[in-house]
Order: structure tokens, then sequence, then C-alpha cells
């Protein structure tokens, strides 16, 4: 009997897509275990006993201070040597929404310096000024990243976020960024083409809605992948001819699969 | 369901968000706990165009209180991580001064934790929120009139997080069976909980023990405060090392303030002090009972003048731009709909995910199929009317929003929501018993069990120039939540393809009595909706037949705007336009204008879409009954044919779109 792929799924006070990850890994048939961040904190839980890391969306400790800098801080001044070693061994991590803004805060995402030693990248305030939940149409090309892997073309997803448009410090790190192949999706319309609001839901810069890092092992992305894995959660199955399965599940299905191959 | 009235119209951010941030409590509070899966909001304000100069002193303009309470909600409901998928706001003049803000929460709990009981030994372990002034005299507040002197401070402060932090841990907590009771501390702070949860025991406090914002409170303040985010737990001895492990992981203070005991008795101490030591029983049954008096006397309105206009076209745009009609998509997309992954029925469907839904429909299980479907029915102009009507009014449509969407007609529960003026006037208090009358007769005949309620009364405010006080319209919400056997055969409203037929499913009357039509042309009328509860059952149950067969292309309750309303919303939702025949119409032989045909707000109606090689099937299953083939979908055009078959509108289903989207697109 093969081994199942063990995710870790980290939450903390205020995180609330915790849930719905852990069900997206485990349709994939992984082994998932939900850990509140203290455990990890008090060596009660190894993460080297896990291949994959996923840090979900939400509002961690309120967003207080700025969205996700809290978490991050949390994981770069007291967790950083483990989780270094996880990166360093082809691991993987996601982060979705609150946790790309955790990632971009800790310095793994864009990881230009491995972990960067200053923030590259921010998530900061929608053009729109606020909240927002609505389905956008992203295009995929990376062929860095593992979690995308053979996902080609187009695909729609919900996003909902108040902090999601994505700057760089400045044009040499948009051109790194680039240049190594780590922008994995940008917001598009129906069409594929790059468009204004609402299409672009925030206003990112080139109209970026996820990132990896250099190694390809790590991804950070505002829209919600978990919220779709059945065609029942889509605006539009009651009127629209769609596969059984939504389009979020495929980059769940990756890490597994990446992960099962390493076991 | 909660209201939260007066802190929102004297601090609406904090008014708002505590508002639903109590109503969680009480789900975390009900049996051993429930989880949180859905929020509803439903909120009345005055018109937002109201004029400055005509505001009363010490009153907020309906603007700035629209947009505070949309914000405190969103901020705290959305940091709790629970999908707001259902709501309605309406704008009535009658609530400029005083707002109603009603927040309602769905929770689920395992079948074997519905059930508590305190024993005496139970520690009595607070967890969550500290204690400080805020919301002292909150509940006292909420029932008297509002003037321009009314404090600020009796308005709570709320912590979302703290909120979540203390759900995690309750659940965790409940699972592990690690405690006998738990309630949440809503008004009244610890003196209603512990005052509850010790009516058989008794119990000991320790006020001193409680943990404070900052120091200074009184014993009494301590006891009364309405502070934010604590629940109550009864933890048995042999579980207290266990369950304060929990919490303290969950980075949540933990308290332990007092004990229950056999003796029957309330006993306070603070410090060595004994500041309070009363009998149980005098606590529980010592209250005085009221005795008011109601008086009804039937009202007479002006009848409207005016015969119908040869273009309904411009009154259907108008209607569609009435504000309590008009797309609420500004403030839907702020809430998040969609987190713990369960959206199935969103509140915006059809082609561009923009058409107004009518029950939202959700599974909180991720591995089971089986949902629940929310919905609500709100109408005050009714009860300008007549309350009676009003409640009937609101019954049927938050009963027809679920079977809309596919909800099974037998399991459903409903909620009501009372909000009115002075009790103590006896025409106030009238309109409450005429809408209690009718929520018994409607709730029976539909085998609609009420499971809950609240009351605010007093929504009054003090006009200090004349010295009268102003009531809002009474107003009577009705929540509604059924079960969803398969969520995969959910219906929606958008129009799904050209050449499909469109019937009307239940009479029309000549029910024009506070209609937003009638309102439009400045009256009210006195022909208010009534409901034919028989009838009306039997529509839903073969509708819900209708949905299981899956002949059902789309479906959509017909409410304010009537028949054009729906098909409207129908049509641009999905894109696609349609003809109306109004001489087919099913309807009663007073309705003779084209104007009423189409405007008329009775009730039990759906507007239906079928395929043609469903249409056989459709007649057979509604045989006996009043359905009528009234058009079919066709174009990108309304196109409506009056009695005499002269065209009455001829509208481009963008344009009646951009009528109603234009009012509420940035408020």
């Amino acid at each position: 009997m093969s081994k199942k792929a063990k995710v870790i799924v980290i939450r903390t006070a205020g995180t609330n897509c915790d849930y719905e990850t852990v069900t997206a890994f485990q349709l994939c048939g992984a082994e998932v275990d939900l850990v509140h961040i203290n455990q990890l904190l008090r060596k009660e839980v190894d993460i080297m006993e896990y291949q994959i890391l996923a840090i979900p969306g939400g509002f961690s400790y309120g967003d207080d201070v700025a969205s996700g800098k809290i978490l991050a801080n949390e994981i770069q001044y007291r967790l950083m040597d483990a989780i270094a070693r996880f990166v360093d061994a082809r691991r993987l991590i996601i982060g979705i929404c609150n946790g790309f803004q955790v990632l971009v805060k800790t310095g793994l995402l864009p990881g230009i310096d491995g972990i960067d030693k200053k923030e590259y990248t921010t998530l900061f305030n929608n053009d729109s000024g606020k909240f927002e939940d609505r389905w956008v149409y992203l295009h995929s090309s990376s062929n860095r990243c593992i979690f995308t892997k053979g996902v080609k073309g187009q695909i729609y997803l919900p996003i909902a976020h108040g902090e999601g448009k994505f700057l760089t410090l400045d044009k040499k790190t948009l051109d790194y960024i680039k240049k190594n192949d780590m922008i994995v999706f940008k917001y598009v319309n129906k069409n594929g083409e790059l468009a204004g609001y609402p299409d672009n839901p925030n206003g990112s810069t080139e109209a970026i809605a996820g990132i990896c890092n250099p190694g390809g092992n790590i991804l950070g992305m505002m829209p919600h992948p978990e919220r779709f894995v059945t065609k029942y959660t889509h605006p539009r199955w009651t009127r629209e001819k769609l596969p059984e399965e939504g389009d979020g599940l495929v980059l769940f299905r990756n890490a597994v699969e990446f992960a099962k191959k390493k076991l | 369901m909660e209201t939260h009235n007066h802190p929102s119209a004297i601090e609406p951010y904090g008014g708002a968000g505590t508002g639903i941030g109590g109503v969680i409590r009480d789900i975390l509070g009900v049996g051993l706990g429930a989880k949180p899966v859905m929020n509803t909001d439903v909120f009345c304000f005055g018109p937002l165009n109201y004029p400055e100069e005509k505001l009363l002193e010490g009153t907020l303009h309906p603007r700035r209180i629209f947009k505070g309470v949309v914000s405190g909600v969103r901020d705290y409901g959305n940091r709790m991580g629970i999908p707001t998928s259902n709501g309605a706001v309406i704008f009535e003049e009658g609530y400029t001064c005083n707002p109603l803000v009603y927040c309602g929460t769905v929770g689920i709990m395992p079948n074997n934790t519905c059930f508590k009981k305190v024993k005496p030994g139970d520690i009595i372990v607070s967890l969550g929120g500290k204690t400080g002034r805020d919301g002292i005299h909150g509940a006292t507040f909420s029932s008297i009139a509002l003037d321009k002197d009314t404090e600020v401070s009796a308005v709570q402060i709320g912590n979302p997080i703290v909120e979540k932090k203390t759900q995690d841990a309750l659940i965790q907590a409940r699972d592990k069976g690690l405690y006998n009771f738990v309630t949440d501390c809503g008004a009244g702070g610890y003196s209603s909980a512990v005052g509850e949860m010790a009516e058989e025991t008794g119990a000991k406090g320790y006020l001193d023990r409680v943990p404070l914002k900052y120091p200074g409170l009184t014993p009494w303040e301590i006891w009364v405060s309405e502070a934010q985010e604590r629940m109550v737990f009864a933890v048995p001895l042999s579980k207290l090392t266990e369950i304060m492990k929990i919490f303290e992981r969950e980075n949540v203070e933990a308290t332990i303030i007092g004990e229950f005991t056999g003796s029957k008795r309330l006993e306070l101490y603070y410090g060595k002090e004994r500041v309070a030591d009363l009998d149980m029983k005098f606590i529980h049954e010592g209250g005085p009972r009221f005795e008011l008096i109601a008086e009804w006397k039937d009202k007479e309105n002006a009848e409207p003048g005016f015969v119908s206009p040869s273009n309904l076209g411009e009154s259907l745009n108008k209607i569609l731009s009435d504000m309590s009609v008009a797309s609420k998509e500004w403030i839907i997309r702020q809430y998040d709909h969609e987190v713990q992954g369960g959206s199935i029925i969103k509140p915006m469907q059809g082609a561009t995910n923009d058409g107004p839904g009518d029950a939202a429909v959700a599974r909180p299980i991720l591995t089971s199929w089986k949902g629940i479907a929310v919905s609500n029915g709100i109408n005050p102009r009714y009860g300008m009317i007549d309350p009676y009507w009003m409640a009937a009014s609101n019954i049927d449509e938050a009963v027809r929003n679920i079977v809309a969407v596919g909800g099974d007609p037998d399991k459903i529960a409903i909620l009501d929501n009372f909000c009115w003026g002075s009790p103590n006037k006896p025409e106030e208090l009238a309109g409450m018993v005429r809408a209690s009358l009718a929520c018994y007769d409607i709730a029976v005949a539909y085998g609609t069990p009420f499971i809950s309620g609240k009351d605010s009364l007093n929504n009054e405010y003090v006009d200090v120039s004349t010295g009268k006080k102003i009531a809002i319209p009474g107003t009577l919400l009705i929540s509604a939540i059924a079960v969803v056997e398969d969520v995969r055969k959910s219906v929606t409203m958008d129009f799904k393809a050209e050449g499909n037929l469109i019937y009307a499913v239940g009479l029309t009357h000549n029910e024009m009595g506070g209609s937003v039509y009638l309102k439009l042309n400045n009256a009210i009328g006195n022909t208010v909706p009534k409901v034919d509860a028989k009838k009306a059952k039997k529509i839903f149950d073969k509708m819900f037949k209708a949905v299981r067969l899956g002949i059902i292309k789309s479906c959509h309750d017909c409410s304010e705007g009537g028949i054009g309303v729906a098909v409207a919303e129908m049509a641009f939702a999905g894109g696609i336009g349609a003809n109306i025949y109004l001489d087919k119409v099913g309807r009663n032989g007073d309705v003779n204008r084209d104007d009423y045909v189409l405007f008329s707000e009775s009730n039990s109606r759906f507007i239906v879409e079928i395929d043609k090689k469903h249409q056989a099937k459709f007649d057979a299953l509604f045989k006996g009954m009043e359905i009528s083939n009234i058009g079919e979908t066709f174009g990108d055009k309304l196109m409506v044919y009056g009695l005499d078959n002269r065209l009455v509108v001829s509208e481009d289903i963008n344009k009646l779109k951009e009528s109603w989207q234009a009012p509420l697109r940035n408020p």
C-alpha cells in the first residue's frame, strides 16, 4: 500500500478558511493535520513530519498592524530555522489569501535571497478601498510552480479580500519575478485578456494574483482554490455545462502527487 | 436572530458590529454549543437622500448610519469567517431617527450536544473578553426611547478575533465533553448568564477575580457590564485542568469566577465583602407582571385616484430603481459569502453573477450534499394598513423564497422578530397583537414551527423641539430556514434559455395596498395582500415536487413590484428577454387594469420557466390549481402586452438592469 502524503495546515487566532483547505487536501487523498501555531512554537509538532505546509485564509490576529504581519513575525522570528530546512528539502508551501500575505511578510516570497532580507513585495489595500468577494478569471502560465503543473490557460476562482493589491518594491524586483517565471496567476477577463476593474479586482501590478519562489515549491495566491473543488460552488452551475471537478482542486492534487513521489 | 437598533442609531459601526457578535454568541451558547455556518442581515434605514435640514437634533443622517452599519457588520462577520449569504435592506422615512439592524446566525451541532444541565459543585469559568464599563445599561437603554442626550457609553465595544478564538476553543472543549453547561454573556452580562445557569442550583461568584479591561469598576458594574465576547461555562472539577489547557493553547483568557452550589441562592463576593445574597426563586419569579392595554382601530386610507398609464415601462423602471428593490450588490460583495467553502446558491446569480437570488443555499458539511436554505420576509408598508396581513405576508414571503430555490416546505422552521414603538400606547400594542395572531394562524396552517424569536420595543425618538415621540413603523421580520435534502437539485432565478415557457403559479388579486407601485404614486391604499393559507400550502408542495422532478429551469418569488419586477429580474439576470401577455395571467375578476395585473403584490405566487417538452408534465402536476402560461422567453427585450393586447412595456433588458443597479452602485 502506498503511503499517504502528509499535510500540515496551520491556524491561529482569526484563521477561517482552515476547514475547506483541509477538506481540499483530503479529497486528493492526503492525510491532513490542522495544527495551532502554538503547537509548533512549543515544539509539540515537528513540521519535518509533513511534506506540504498550508497557511489558509482568514484574518490572522485580526490583521492588526497589517494583514498577516503578526503571524508572519511569529514564523519569521521563532520558526524560520525549521521552515528553511523544510523549503531546502523541496517540500511544498502554499499560502492562500491571508496565507499569501503571511508568506510575503516572512520573506518566504518572493524568496529572491532564499529567505528574503527585506520585503520585496507586498499586498496592499484594494484600489476599490473595500473588501470584495467576487469570482475572477486567472491566466496561469508559470512552468516553474509545482502546484500548477499542467494547468494551462484559464481558470475561474473566487477572491475575498480587502488587501490584495500586489506591489513590488521596485522595477528590479518585478523584472526578477518575470525573468524567473515566478508569476503563477494573472487576473484576466473572460476572454483571457488583461483588463481593468473588476476583472483585476484590486489593482495589482501587472494584474498579478499569485507568485511562487524561484524554486517553484512555495506558492502564494489571493484567490481561493479551496472554495472551488466541486462544480456546485461555481456561481453559474445551474446554467452552464461544467466538469464535475472545480478548477481549484488541481492545485491540491498536484501538490499531493508531487509529495507522494518523494515518499 | 437579534436586533441592535439603538446602539446602531448612535454609533452605527460599533452598534452593528456588536449586533452580529452578539447573535453569534447565541449560537455558541445554544445547547452545548453550535458551530456558526451562515449569517443573515436585514437593515431598515431612512432614505439616503433625506434632506439635511429635516434631520432632528441629535440624529445621524441615514447615509452615515447606512455606511456605518454595513461596515460594522462586514468587519465583524468577515473576521469571524462566517459567510453572510442572505439579507435585505429596506428604506422608509419612518426609520430615519431609529434604524433597525437585524443580525442572524445559523449554527450546526451534533445531535448529542443539544441538552445541558449544571451540577452543584461545577466551577464557573468565564472565557473570552475582559470586562469593562462598555455596555453598562445596554439592555435597558435599548428599551427606552432615544433622545439627543442618549450616551454612547451604553454601546458595547467589539473585538471579533477574541470571539473567533473563543469559538475555536469552545468547539474543541465541546467535542471532548469537558463541560456541563455553557451560555453567552449578552444583555445583563454575568448577571443574566450566571443567574440563568444557577436557577436550579444557586451559585457563589467572586467578582474581584473577573479580569478587567482597566481598574476601578465597582462590583455592580462588573456584574452587569455587557462587555463583549464572553462565554460562561459550568465545568466539573475533574475536567478543569484539561479544559484550561485547551483555552490556554488557543490564547484565550479563561478565569474561574465562582462555583455552583446547592444553596439555591445567588451569593456574590468582592474580596471578603458579600455584595449580594438573593433567593433564586425571587430572581426568576419575582418580577411583577405587566398589564397593558391594546386597542385596534381600522384605518381607512385614501384610495389612489389615477388611471393605468399607457406606457408601463416607465413605471417598471421606477420600481426597479426604488431603493428597497434596487440591487444591493455594493453591500453583498463586501461580505464574504463563500468562506467555509459550502456556498451553493449565492446571493448574486445569473449570466454575469449579478441577479438577485431568493434564498441562500449552503452545505455546511463538505462531505455531504445535504444543506440548508435561509431566507427572510419583511414588508413594513403592509403593516401601515394591517399588521395582521403584514405578518401573514412576511411568513408567506420567507416560505416561498425557500420553496423557490428547492427547499422542502415540510422541513421549514421560522423565527419572528418584532420591532415596534412603545407597548404602552394601546394602538401600538394592538398592532403587535394583530401581528402575533397572524403568526399563530399562518404558522399552524403551513406547519412551520417558530423555533426562536425576539422583540425590540420602544423604537422611538424624542423630538426635543416638540416633545413628541416618533415611533418606527411596526416591523416584523420573519426568517426561515429549511433542510435541503440534496443541494445539487437547487434552482436559481435567472432565465436559462430562449424559447422556454413562462408560468405564473398562484392567483393575482387586486392587492395594491402597501405596494411599491402605490408608494411611487404617493399612496398606501387599503387592499393589503392577504394569504389563503390552504391554497398556498398546496402550491408550495407542488412546487417542491416540480423542483424534485427537475422540470423547473428557473423560479423567482413574486413580491415587491409583482409579476413585473419578478420577470424583469429573471430576464436581466439571465440575459434573455421575454414576451408576457397580461390577459393570460390567472387573476381574480376584480383586477381589470394593466398596471394592477403587472404590479399587484399578491402572496403565494411564483414565476417559473420550463422547457416546452416538460409542459404536459408541469400542467398535470398542477392540475386543478391556479397556474397560467403567461408568455415565453425570447430575444433581449421585455415585451408586455396588456389586457387588450396592446403593447404596454417594451424595454431593453439592459436598460431595466441599469435602472435596478444604478441607485446603490456607489452609495
